[in-house]
């Protein structure tokens, strides 16, 4: 019997495998490694000389509260903190009463809770307190939530209660001596940003569905006058519905209705944002299959009865991923108000760079934003990929 | 005998909803021009197209067409209306480059690459355009070294803070008559297309594949013959060149063109490379592995099985990508690049005329819009699956 002599087989685990197979597995694969590598060189090199030694990084800490809430007033910046506050006992409740729907969610705040407390405590800041506090109540509620009877409809209930009585906090009112009213010129920065972000999309979310609703409806007036709206919405820009709603609204209102500018983007982004959720809507709607409304019409619901409860709730459900998809554009699309005049964090930035002391340094003011941006952008995205499982989107 | 009441018939009902629906949009019509009427009459104003001929008397970075401060309103926003064209245009074909390309080193097997590719895609796509174009813009064309110390790249392309300075072709004193040329030149490629197909449709064995080389090369014999029997050659190189304190020749982009094109193309870009990405993936294993096992080679596969595929995917929502790109350049007035937007900005403020700017503004708009998505829809029909 001869024996045969094999080779040992090529190395299929290690580091060593890993480069032969992922980078150089074909002689234009390694072409294009070598490729990359040589201009990750060559620009990353550049930009990271130019951050450790060039950038002025001073414009940043010198304007962060600037960039936080513009220009509200100092002494009532109790009232922001406060809004926080309450977010994370918001956070923390849903983290006890929903466990894993919210956990990862939880955790990322507590993240970032603690990196802030940390680069507080680093830099000499005096708002690593506050921070702290912020984190312990995250974890109070969580144990309050755990705890909780009917948390479930609590939860929800805070949840929708937390934007009117944010936005009553931001902007105060006459009739409660402790919270003076704030003008809304004032406002500014993320705190701009965010509210126009919150407003535009739950504010265009009922006007949304229902322009979905009277796209599909048998009555043609109505099916015309829903078609003509969304495509002419969706025919021009947002920064043309802006300008709009900063000049040409006051000229359709009352001599004696002159609403604010801020209350003004709110209204063009509700208008504009309308006609997008609008077409979600009707994605969603158009999924439903034919027999759930024969079968409700078959039990006795009436036309209006099964559109509340048994078509919307489904098609709602459906659309979740595109309704998260069009907040994240929404907030990417505030920084507009910037161009008609309202200092959001992208106009926030514009004016730093016009301060004496910091002439010239653009890329580090801008970089600083896109990381704001970008930072919440990425959560964004992950609270809205566990509300959809926890929804069960696509699973049911 | 018995009659159902009126009121309770349907057909009555939905009559009356809409009667009722066009009554309610008549009453808010009409308060809403009353406040406008009120307004305007407040502030001795009236609406009315009258002031488009009155001289503009400002004056516009750049223009395509020939423009002076003395010209009518209406040819300052004719050459808004033209810079916005000009720079979709050419951005819609860079981005569909950069798109393709992003989108398919997405899916690399190269590791390195893909990386590459996805944090490209993940950074643009999470950050607002506004703020790019911005950086694009103060941080890094305004900060580039002025005109002498201009930064050289390979093929003589300069950049400079005043602009950046492409090679580009001018036409010499031929150039008229090389037009015969070219023109037969492409009749030449109708004409064989023509010949071919009778060819092909008549015989009975499908043609030779090598016929197919007379495409490139009647044309380029036509070509070659006008090089014999002209003197110099239509288009004369154009190379920018340092003298005195400035660039001469060349094509300038200027800082704002150039930074509002980079910054429409790179951030559509990502959001094309994703479309190119998920229509390629969309199309089932399935199909590769039946081209694979009919013999197809993988570029024959890709060639001719997965990106006809694919491509029918992405037609709708690049045509989206598109029409965002053209709405996304009114952001070119953050950056003091002239296009619509701008320019009728800059007539409001001179005139007082709101609602005649605007409606100007959103006419113009919603017909690019339309036109665009009637050339992408037609495209889109032709390469449907055609069933039978």
């Amino acid at each position: 019997m001869t024996t045969i002599e094999m080779k040992p087989p090529v190395l299929a685990v290690g580091p060593l495998a890993w480069l032969r197979k992922n980078l150089f597995s074909t002689w234009y694969n390694a072409a294009l490694t070598l490729l990359a590598i040589w201009l990750l060189y060559a620009l990353f090199k550049p930009a990271l000389e130019w951050a450790t030694t060039e950038a002025r990084w001073g414009v940043i800490e010198a304007n962060l509260t600037l960039f936080m809430i513009g220009l509200y007033p100092r002494e009532q910046i109790g009232r922001v903190w406060l809004t926080i506050f309450l977010l994370s006992a918001l956070i923390g409740l849903s983290w006890g009463v929903w466990k894993n729907a919210a956990r990862g969610f939880a955790l990322m705040a507590l993240g970032a809770g603690a990196a802030f407390i940390l680069i507080a405590l680093y830099f000499q800041w005096n708002v690593w307190d506050e921070w702290l506090l912020a984190v312990g109540i995250l974890l109070l509620f969580y144990v309050i939530g755990l705890y909780l009877p009917r948390g479930n409809l609590i939860a929800t209930l805070a949840w929708f209660l937390y934007f009117p009585f944010v936005f009553l906090l931001i902007a105060g009112t006459k009739y409660i001596a402790t919270l003076p009213p704030v003008a809304s010129n004032l406002w500014g920065g993320l705190l701009l940003t965010l509210l126009l972000t919150i407003v535009g999309n739950f504010g265009a979310l009922p006007l949304g569905i229902l322009l979905a609703l009277g796209r599909r409806s048998k009555l043609p007036i109505i099916r015309y006058f829903s078609i003509g709206y969304i495509e002419l919405i969706r025919g021009v820009p947002l920064v043309t519905i802006l300008y709009m709603a900063a000049i040409l609204l006051p000229l359709f209102l009352p001599i004696d209705v002159r609403p604010e500018q801020v209350i003004r983007a709110m209204i063009g982004f509700i208008l504009f944002e309308a006609a997008y959720q609008a077409e979600n809507v009707r994605g969603g709607l158009q999924a439903i299959d034919r027999g759930q409304y024969e079968a409700a019409h078959a039990l006795g619901l009436s036309g209006t009865q099964t559109m509340l409860f048994i078509i919307l709730p489904q098609a709602l459900r459906a659309v979740v991923p595109a309704l998260f998809n069009s907040f994240i554009s929404l907030f990417k699309d505030t920084s507009l108000v910037a161009i008609i005049g309202l200092f959001d964090v992208v106009r926030i930035a514009r004016t730093i760079l016009a301060q004496p002391d910091w002439l010239g340094t653009h890329r580090e003011v801008f970089l600083f934003a896109f990381f704001i941006y970008w930072g919440f952008n990425l959560a964004f995205t992950y609270g809205s990929r566990r509300v959809e499982q926890a929804l069960g989107v696509g699973t049911r | 005998m018995n009659i159902k009441a009126f009121w309770r018939d349907i057909r009555f009902l939905k009559i009356l909803a809409q009667a009722i629906f066009i009554l309610v949009l008549a009453a808010a019509a009409l308060y809403l021009y009353r406040n406008v009427s009120v307004n305007l009459a407040r502030q001795g104003m009236t609406v009315g197209y009258g002031f488009m001929k009155n001289p503009a008397s400002f004056d516009i970075g750049e223009s395509y067409i020939p423009y002076q401060a003395s010209d009518p309103y209406r040819r300052a926003l004719l050459v808004g209306l033209v810079n916005t064209l000009v720079v979709s245009g050419i951005g819609i074909i860079l981005t569909t480059i950069v798109g393709v390309l992003a989108g398919v080193a997405r899916l690399s097997s190269n590791w390195l690459i893909n990386r590459f590719a996805a944090a490209y895609v993940g950074v643009i796509r999470n950050t607002p355009l506004l703020l790019q174009l911005m950086f694009w813009y103060f941080g890094v064309i305004i900060q580039l070294p002025g005109v002498r110390q201009a930064i050289e790249l390979p093929g003589s392309i300069f950049l400079t803070q005043r602009g950046i300075y492409l090679p580009w072709a001018e036409p010499t004193a031929t150039h008229p008559a090389w037009r015969v040329y070219i023109l037969f030149a492409i009749i030449s490629i109708f004409i064989i297309w023509f010949i071919l197909r009778t060819a092909g449709q008549r015989a009975s064995v499908p043609l030779s594949p090598w016929w197919n080389l007379t495409y490139p090369f009647v044309p380029a014999f036509i070509i070659l013959l006008g090089a014999f029997l002209q003197p110099e050659p239509p288009l004369r190189a154009f190379i920018p060149a340092l003298s005195g304190l400035n660039f001469k020749g060349g094509l300038r982009l200027t800082p704002e063109f150039a930074a509002l094109l980079f910054g429409l193309v790179v951030y559509t870009g990502a959001f094309i490379a994703e479309i190119v990405r998920a229509g390629i993936q969309a199309v089932s294993k399935g199909q590769v592995e039946a081209a694979r096992s009919l013999g197809l080679t993988n570029s024959q596969t890709l060639r001719l099985v997965v990106f006809p595929q694919a491509l029918r995917i992405m037609v709708p929502p690049v045509t989206s990508q598109y029409l965002n790109l053209a709405k996304n350049s009114s952001l070119a007035i953050a950056i003091g690049y002239p296009d619509l937007f701008s320019i009728s900005g800059t007539v409001f403020n001179q005139t007082g005329a709101a609602i005649e700017t605007t409606v100007i503004m959103m006419l113009s708009y919603l017909s690019m819009s339309l036109f665009t998505s009637l050339l992408m829809n037609i495209y889109n029909a032709r390469i449907q699956l055609v069933e039978r």
